[in-house]
């Protein structure tokens, strides 16, 4: 009844082209918006920012990357800690460095140091395939959890082998560090989550997105038409990368403060975003929101149910995560791989017709 | 400098049989990938899990003790009873092939003709819900497995090689013992595929589904059989992990490690495992020894990847693997 596009015309291009066509769906998107931005930074505690806002924020920075590269692109990767831990590194080392610029700037170019270190390990994806590549990308996580923990230099000779991040502000308010307001944290997450959100799906639907698309479904057929794939898997690496190295800064700097690299960024990180990407929905930039919402939501229950309510030790209710995590997979890619995204669109063309079904 | 020579040869041979034990874990990954082109991630899990398994039958655990006792709020762990390690061996046995049925009902099939990548993405589902069913059957906490193999130095190789060439050499009894049970593994694995009717319809199954199908090849028992035949593998590598690292989750982790011998020797080849395997132990002990301590050490954790990767950028198929084609 509510959800349909009678009376909805378009009378241009642009309009026709836009990413929600649907005006209900548009001033949907317009409400959410405007509930994140003005009324969730007056409602947020610590609790609340720290156990679910900033991780899916960051998570879903992570995923958006990851979908570049392996929804849109067809490159998997299990290397998504190592770039985590680049981004990481390299906010630290350019906090620490230049301590007078806005931490904003380190945010990006870390991101953008990241989008080089990815590049270089996207090389064999132009020689290499399929679950080869997948292989080969665990040499970037492995060679860089290692790099980080044996070269001093990286967390300025500090005893611990931490690095852990300086405060910082932005417009004179603490976005790092110990004294950081729950609000300012996810304000600052937000805004580049909404900012990399939009690029994204700018991206992916120009010509760079179809390029990318186009060796997704079959890189031979794609080069015969005149795709080049040394530049499509090579942008979709660097892009990637950006993404994941932008999520791997905000994660060490404004949502964990301080890290050692084997915990925060090991391989099980890798499949944690991997898994986020199968569940939202393969090439979706919203299947990246729902997937990382989902498997930051899906702990923080569990634990409530099982150790809150039940009394289980915490151990046993990890193991029965592991169990449900591997199990929803195996669901998800039987039954609907491509994940909540798609259960979303289904859903809403049975709305177009509810209650009328013919 | 004999005696860095010598210091070095030792290295060698350690490496040598370290790359058995990657080798054998690589050889379950070869066997299901031949049969049924599935690159079984969780194989690794599958060793841990073989491994737990024989472990908590031969010290007579309760399965899922934890969460009967959560549940229920009793306190019961043990049978009170010890199983014989052969008696429990032939019990785990019994154990993989049933999750080998239950693999195949339960995924595979539902699976058949889909993209191998998102085949492969359900075996690290898969891997993950074995490693906390495992954790949750067995308990979680590090596991000492005692079969009878012998454990520490081997006197006799010390005392020869030093009546020899004046220089002990320290070679690890259960890495020989697992050396020679990888020679026999892979003779047997030969014999069966080459000399027997199933092994025969697994060749035929590994070269062409359709037609092994319309010769009247039950795709699916042929599944189930190869999985099986991975699970028995996995539990002897679980076995000589487990024996020699104790039973604990970074089993698992370990197993990775056949991936890399995998690209190297071609996901193909049985002789291609074996290889892959000999060239990464060698490979990552003499550079763990000759750079390692100018880098920081611990160089084991990553060499094998970066040779793999290095080494397909010029051959992508492996060394032994068939040639990929690629048509539009």
């Amino acid at each position: 009844m509510l959800y349909r596009e009678a009376g909805d015309f378009s009378s241009t291009y642009e309009k026709d082209g836009q990413t929600f066509p649907i005006k209900f769906d548009r001033w949907g998107y317009y409400v959410l918006l405007a509930v994140a931005f003005l009324v969730v930074p007056f409602l947020i505690n610590d609790y609340w920012a720290n156990a679910v806002f900033v991780p899916f924020l960051i998570y879903a920075i992570a995923a958006l990357g990851l979908n570049i590269l392996t929804g849109y692109c067809g490159q998997v990767s299990l290397g998504t800690g190592g770039f985590m831990a680049v981004g990481a590194y390299a906010c630290y080392k350019l906090m620490t460095s230049f301590p007078d610029v806005s931490i904003f700037f380190h945010v990006l170019i870390a991101g953008g140091i990241t989008a080089g270190v990815g590049v270089i390990f996207g090389l064999p994806s132009l020689r290499i395939k399929g679950f080869y590549l997948a292989v080969a990308t665990l040499a970037a996580q492995f060679f860089l959890v290692w790099l980080f923990n044996k070269v001093p230099w990286f967390y300025n000779y500090s005893a611990s082998g931490q690095i852990s991040s300086p405060e910082r502000t932005v417009f004179g308010i603490i976005v790092t560090g110990p004294n950081t307001d729950a609000w300012a944290k996810y304000m600052f997450c937000l805004i580049i989550a909404v900012l990399l959100a939009w690029i994204a799906r700018n991206l992916t639907r120009g010509a760079v997105g179809r390029k990318w698309m186009a060796i997704r479904d079959m890189d031979i057929a794609a080069e015969i038409i005149g795709v080049n794939p040394l530049k499509a898997k090579l942008s979709a690496f660097a892009v990637s990368s950006f993404f994941i190295g932008v999520a791997g800064a905000l994660f060490f700097s404004v949502y964990l403060g301080a890290v050692e690299v084997g915990e925060a960024f090991g391989i099980q990180k890798s499949f944690l975003v991997l898994f986020m990407i199968i569940i939202g929905g393969l090439g979706s930039i919203f299947g990246s929101f729902a997937g990382a919402a989902f498997m930051v939501l899906l702990p923080v229950l569990l634990k409530n149910i099982l150790v809150g309510q039940l009394g289980w030790a915490t151990d046993l209710a990890a193991h029965i995560e592991f169990m449900i995590v591997g199990g929803l997979i195996i669901g998800f890619l039987i039954m609907e791989p491509h994940g909540l995204a798609q259960l979303w669109r289904l859903a809403k063309e049975k709305l177009r017709l509810w209650p009328f079904p013919h | 400098m004999p005696e860095q020579l010598f210091f070095a040869l030792e290295v060698m041979l350690n490496g040598l049989m370290a790359g058995v034990l990657y080798a054998l874990v690589a050889l379950g990954f070869v066997l299901i990938f031949k049969a049924s082109g599935i690159f079984n991630y969780a194989q690794g899990v599958m060793a841990l899990f073989a491994a737990l398994t024989l472990v908590g039958i031969m010290e007579g655990q309760v399965p899922f003790a934890h969460l009967i006792n959560a549940i229920f709020g009793t306190e019961v762990h043990h049978f009170g009873w010890t199983v014989p390690s052969v008696l429990a061996i032939a019990m785990t046995l019994g154990v993989m092939v049933l999750l080998a049925i239950l693999v195949e009902r339960l995924i595979l099939k539902h699976l058949v003709n889909q993209p191998d990548i998102i085949l492969f993405m359900a075996t690290i589902g898969l891997a993950y819900f074995l490693e906390g069913f495992g954790d949750i059957m067995w308990g979680s906490d590090i596991k000492t497995l005692n079969v009878g193999l012998p454990q520490g130095i081997s006197e006799t190789v010390d005392e020869v090689t030093y009546d020899w060439f004046g220089y002990g050499f320290f070679l690890d009894k259960l890495d020989m013992v697992a050396t020679v049970i990888a020679a026999l593994l892979v003779i047997g694995l030969t014999l069966f595929s080459q000399y027997t009717k199933q092994g025969r319809a697994l060749r035929a199954v590994a070269d062409d589904h359709q037609a092994a199908l319309s010769v009247g090849i039950s795709l699916r028992f042929i599944w189930v059989l190869v999985w099986s035949i991975a699970g028995f593998v996995a539990l002897i590598a679980g076995m000589m992990w487990g024996a020699k690292s104790g039973v604990q989750f970074s089993l698992s982790l370990i197993a990775l490690k056949a991936l890399p011998v995998l690209m190297l020797g071609g996901f193909t080849s049985i002789p291609g495992a074996i290889v892959g395997g000999l060239i990464i132990g060698v490979g990552e002990k003499l550079f763990e020894f000759t750079i390692g301590p100018m880098v920081g050490g611990a160089t084991e954790n990553w060499f094998a990847y970066v040779l793999a990767l290095m080494f397909l950028v010029f051959r992508p198929q492996g060394l032994f693997g068939e040639k990929i084609i690629e048509r539009v």
